[in-house]
């Protein structure tokens, strides 16, 4: 975690994605035009929610099996740090659609239902301010998490594919194929992914470690 | 710190009213040379969200200073 290599990686890749992202030859689509190098930035968001999510799931089963405190901070920080992310993933969405889609909330199933899930991980945040005693508050926080993931993992990835959406990757369309088969956007798609991941890593580190510092002075 | 969220917040939900006007300047200017913009737009709120994360890291920082 102390290492900055991989905050130096992460950092090139992200610079590397934000230039070539502008600069980088695209196919010609209608309606999207060059919107859709915003495949670059928004994408990424959710991806880097996701992990964050992720680590903060395993960090509640660790907090869960060993009592550890360190453990339960590492999973609020991490939800912070995915709550930033997710947060950036809606507003860019919701511009993004205001200029394909023709309005920037379509109440498209995949939109309510990432913002259902974002609700789900404000739940965790009220659910912990709402109890005063630290070891019920952060057994009873890391048992919703457990059950929050699974659900925050149906509502992005399973419900929004059983019906018709706007969103690319849903309604009976796996992925992203139609707009990614181009291997010049992967060259700047993938390395994005990763660059953002990292630095979301990061974000969570840095949030842990402040309030690590918080703990102890208190 | 919670108001100016709230704040934030309230203008994003106003701005479903304002982005139906079609006529707008700046509406026009986004859909201009290929959508480029909304792009730039896109990577700006990014921006923003980073800076955003910095100054309240910056605020942690700050009380635990004047702590010790």
């Amino acid at each position: 975690m102390y290492k900055s290599w991989w905050k130096i990686l992460g950092a090139v890749l992200v610079v590397y994605s934000t230039i070539f992202g502008f600069l980088s030859p695209v196919p010609a689509l209608p309606i999207l035009h060059q919107g859709i190098r915003n495949l670059y930035f928004h994408v990424p968001m959710w991806f880097s929610m996701i992990v964050l999510f992720t680590i903060s799931v395993v960090q509640s089963i660790k907090y869960l099996s060993n009592s550890n405190q360190e453990n339960d901070l590492k999973a609020v920080q991490s939800v912070n740090a995915g709550i930033i992310f997710g947060m950036l993933g809606i507003i860019t969405g919701a511009v993004w659609a205001r200029f394909t889609w023709g309005q920037a909330w379509s109440f498209d199933v995949k939109q309510n239902f990432a913002a259902i899930a974002m609700l789900l991980y404000f739940a965790y945040l009220v659910l912990r301010n709402a109890i005063d005693e630290e070891q019920k508050r952060a057994k009873i926080s890391a048992i919703y998490n457990i059950f929050a993931f699974p659900m925050m993992v149906v509502l992005l990835f399973v419900l929004p594919r059983l019906s018709d959406s706007l969103h690319p990757g849903n309604g009976g369309n796996p992925g992203f194929n139609s707009y990614d088969l181009d291997s010049r956007m992967r060259m700047v798609f993938y390395p994005a992914c990763l660059g953002w991941i990292l630095i979301g890593y990061w974000i969570y580190t840095l949030l842990f470690r402040v309030s690590a510092l918080e703990n102890k002075a208190h | 710190m919670k108001r100016l969220f709230t704040t934030a917040l309230m203008l994003l939900v106003t701005l479903q009213l304002f982005a139906q006007d079609q006529d707008s300047a700046l509406v026009k200017a986004l859909y201009s040379s290929e959508r480029i913009y909304v792009v730039v737009v896109c990577v700006a709120i990014i921006l923003f969200g980073l800076l955003f994360f910095l100054f309240s890291i910056d605020r942690r920082l700050k009380k635990l200073e004047k702590k010790s």
